[in-house]
């Protein structure tokens, strides 16, 4: 029993990077409708700011200046953001009125750049992020395990975000908006709405959470270049489980399939990294539209 | 990849046959020496080989005087990345086009035995100093392969023996899933079983994980009394910290890095690390012969040599010897030369080269210091006892090299 739940704790800890990872995605592609491939570049870059930012401005800027945990979960996902408006705004809208593997080409593409940049200045195997805090460097003991706090605080905080997001896009009135700009776009227009405003913002909120995703990350894993590209194909799949273009399905969906991998390290060990394909499989077979989307 | 590897290599011999080597004994083809460091350049070996391994070389060379016979010794150094293809490749286009005489470092063992069997073919001399599977004295054994600092035999021996007599009878295993892990793993296994000792687990954790928490939490659940960690480098760092991190020692089980280098004591700390026994063939601060140099090697490097870089410079400086001892780079005479020699330097006393291919010489168990004990930043090993190389290294009675029986 002690081993069911401590597997399933840490399947929660990689399930939140999964719900707030596909999320982003879900959120982009449910109001853009752009498949974005760059979102694994865009987490990789979150987590290289937070590394930059701690220890690297004063050796390459000469800028004496160290941007801690706490500023870096502010701003990466500004930085990335803004990134993402660039993406958007001199890229991404020339491609519109394309087919959807245009999009998902050009993202692809942006990928491989941002990764073969990094893999040339940093370590691919991973640099460790030295920045984490004191106040969360402790350990929890929960009784039926030891669990570092940081890895704690990481979840309570990815959850809070994603349900967050979920609760200002059904909920308010910003949130209506937006989804109204994406059921009726020359609709919405005529009603007065700045429609290409709001969705190179989506954009960019979408990027920036991929960010924020990345510096969660890196004081449990290693910064590396290679570390999106590991995690956006999972993450794919989760959003194709979960349903394109569904918030709360990319939500519950991250976050049951990590535990789904995390219990299947108990029973079945071998099986554990091949068990959410095998159940996008059969949820492609059987619900093609995925668990919590529609079938239009 | 298997495919290209296999294409590659009736390539490689049809090319070899083609270019059959035309130089007589008593002068160098090409008239210079020319060393390749084929090593991992960018990933989880980087430190403990990667751009060192070229220093370590380096120094080799200059301290030989830059030339042998009067003629020029260069180097030429490159990032196998890793990948058995890309490191055969590589090996490829430097002997057949830039005349490349001998071929070091070789971490990464599915890169080693895919370039020393290019190497056969080629009939290049291959000095592995990074790789640890036997597999290359042994199964695959070739008569220009080399295999230098230490091996997967050699590991356990010390550690796992020291580690069962303790009391740490039952083992659970964490493996790197690649030719060196498994062979470390099933050496170390039989050396648990041949005490007395039992094998409860194992798992395979593929090449550079980066998050073990899982993995050490079902070798927890087992029970064992020893968690034995067949990976080396990074994969041993990120490994040894998270256990940390869930208080796994702390719980009451041990240990053990199969594979451990310096560079990977000094970067996790020796809080983290104190306490850890592993085996070693080099000990940078044992006397004043491996402190002078190893102090010459810091102020270029900026860290202390690991055991595969201190060999790269024994290596090189070896087969130069070698060469200028016979007046020929032809590899079946110097290979004939450095299995005479008794090898005699600061990395290693009285070692001898089998006709395996495997270079046998004394082996060291140490234990982290405790960071009391520790003088200076470097200052991180204590000795505890040392493994003759006749107990360390598998006896040419024994061995299944087709070289030999």
């Amino acid at each position: 029993m002690q081993v069911i739940l401590a597997q399933a704790l840490l399947g929660l800890n990689v399930g939140v990077f999964y719900a707030i990872l596909s999320l982003g995605l879900a959120v982009i592609f449910g109001l853009l409708n752009i498949i974005n491939f760059a979102h694994g570049a865009m987490y990789m870059l979150g987590a290289f700011i937070a590394l930059i930012g701690y220890s690297l401005l004063e050796q390459w800027f000469g800028i004496s200046l160290q941007v801690g945990f706490w500023a870096s979960l502010l701003v990466a996902p500004v930085i990335v953001g803004i990134l993402g408006v660039l993406i958007e705004r001199l890229l991404l809208k020339r491609l519109y009125d394309l087919d959807h593997i245009y999009g998902l080409l050009l993202t692809f593409g942006i990928t491989l750049i941002l990764q073969g940049l990094f893999a040339n200045y940093f370590n691919v195997s991973g640099t460790p992020y030295p920045g984490q805090p004191e106040a969360l460097s402790g350990v929890v003991n929960l009784g039926f395990m030891y669990f570092p706090t940081y890895r704690l605080f990481a979840i309570v905080f990815s959850l809070v975000v994603c349900f967050a997001t979920w609760w200002v896009i059904e909920h308010t009135k910003l949130g209506s908006r937006l989804r109204a700009g994406v059921e009726n776009p020359d609709l919405t227009q005529a009603f007065g709405l700045n429609v290409p405003l709001m969705v190179t913002l989506t954009f960019a909120f979408g990027a920036g959470l991929a960010g924020l995703a990345g510096v969660l990350a890196a004081p449990i894993y290693s910064v590396s270049p290679l570390m999106g590209a590991d995690l956006i194909i999972v993450v794919f799949a989760v959003v194709v489980i979960g349903g394109m273009g569904s918030i709360m399905g990319a939500i519950l969906s991250g976050l049951a399939l990590g535990l789904i991998e995390g219990l299947t390290k108990v029973f079945y060990p071998p099986a554990a990294s091949t068990v959410i394909f095998f159940l996008m499989v059969l949820v492609l077979l059987f619900r093609p539209a995925g668990l919590f989307g529609k079938e239009k | 990849m298997f495919t290209n590897w296999k294409q590659g290599l009736v390539g490689a011999v049809a090319t070899a046959t083609l270019t059959l080597p035309l130089t007589a004994a008593g002068a160098l083809s090409d008239d210079k020496i020319k060393i390749g460091v084929l090593s991992d350049m960018s990933g989880v070996y980087k430190s403990l080989e990667g751009p060192g391994a070229v220093i370590a070389a380096q120094m080799a060379i200059e301290d030989f005087g830059g030339s042998v016979m009067g003629k020029p010794i260069e180097i030429i150094s490159a990032d196998h990345q890793n990948k058995p293809d890309i490191g055969a490749s590589t090996a490829r286009e430097w002997i057949d086009a830039k005349d490349v005489d001998m071929i070091t470092a070789l971490d990464n063992s599915s890169v080693a035995l895919s370039v020393q069997g290019l190497a056969k073919d080629k009939k290049i001399i291959t000095m592995n100093t990074g790789a640890g599977t036997t597999a290359l004295t042994e199964e695959q054994c070739t008569p220009y392969g080399i295999h230098y600092v230490y091996d997967t035999h050699a590991l356990p021996v010390g550690t796992a023996t020291a580690m069962v007599k303790n009391g740490g009878k039952s083992w659970f295993f964490i493996t790197a899933d690649y030719a060196f892990g498994h062979s470390l793993r099933d050496n170390t296994g039989a050396v648990v079983k041949s005490l007395g000792g039992e094998v409860v687990g194992n798992v395979n954790a593929p090449l550079s994980t980066n998050d073990f928490s899982s993995y050490l939490l079902q070798a927890q659940s087992s029970g064992a009394d020893v968690i034995g960690l067949a990976n080396a480098g990074q994969d041993t760092v990120n490994a040894i910290k998270q256990a940390n991190q869930f208080r796994i020692v702390q719980s009451g089980q041990k240990l053990a890095g199969m594979l451990v280098f310096l560079t990977d004591v000094h970067s996790m700390g020796l809080d983290i690390a104190q306490g850890l026994q592993f085996t070693t063939a080099f000990v940078w601060n044992q006397n004043e012969e491996t402190k002078a140099w190893s102090n010459r090697f810091n102020e270029r490097h900026g860290a202390m040599p690991t055991m595969v870089q201190a060999g790269v410079y024994s290596a090189v400086t070896n087969y130069l010897k070698a060469v200028e001892e016979t007046g020929t780079d032809d590899s079946d005479t110097v290979r004939a030369k450095l299995g005479e020699m008794t090898l005699n330097d600061m990395f290693v006393k009285g070692g001898k080269i089998a006709p395996n291919g495997s270079m046998l010489h004394d082996m060291y168990l140490v234990e982290v210091k405790k960071p009391s004990e520790s003088k200076s930043e470097w200052d991180l090993l204590n000795v505890i006892s040392k493994i003759p190389a006749d107990q360390a290294y598998i006896s040419m009675a024994d061995t299944k090299c087709s070289l030999v029986n």
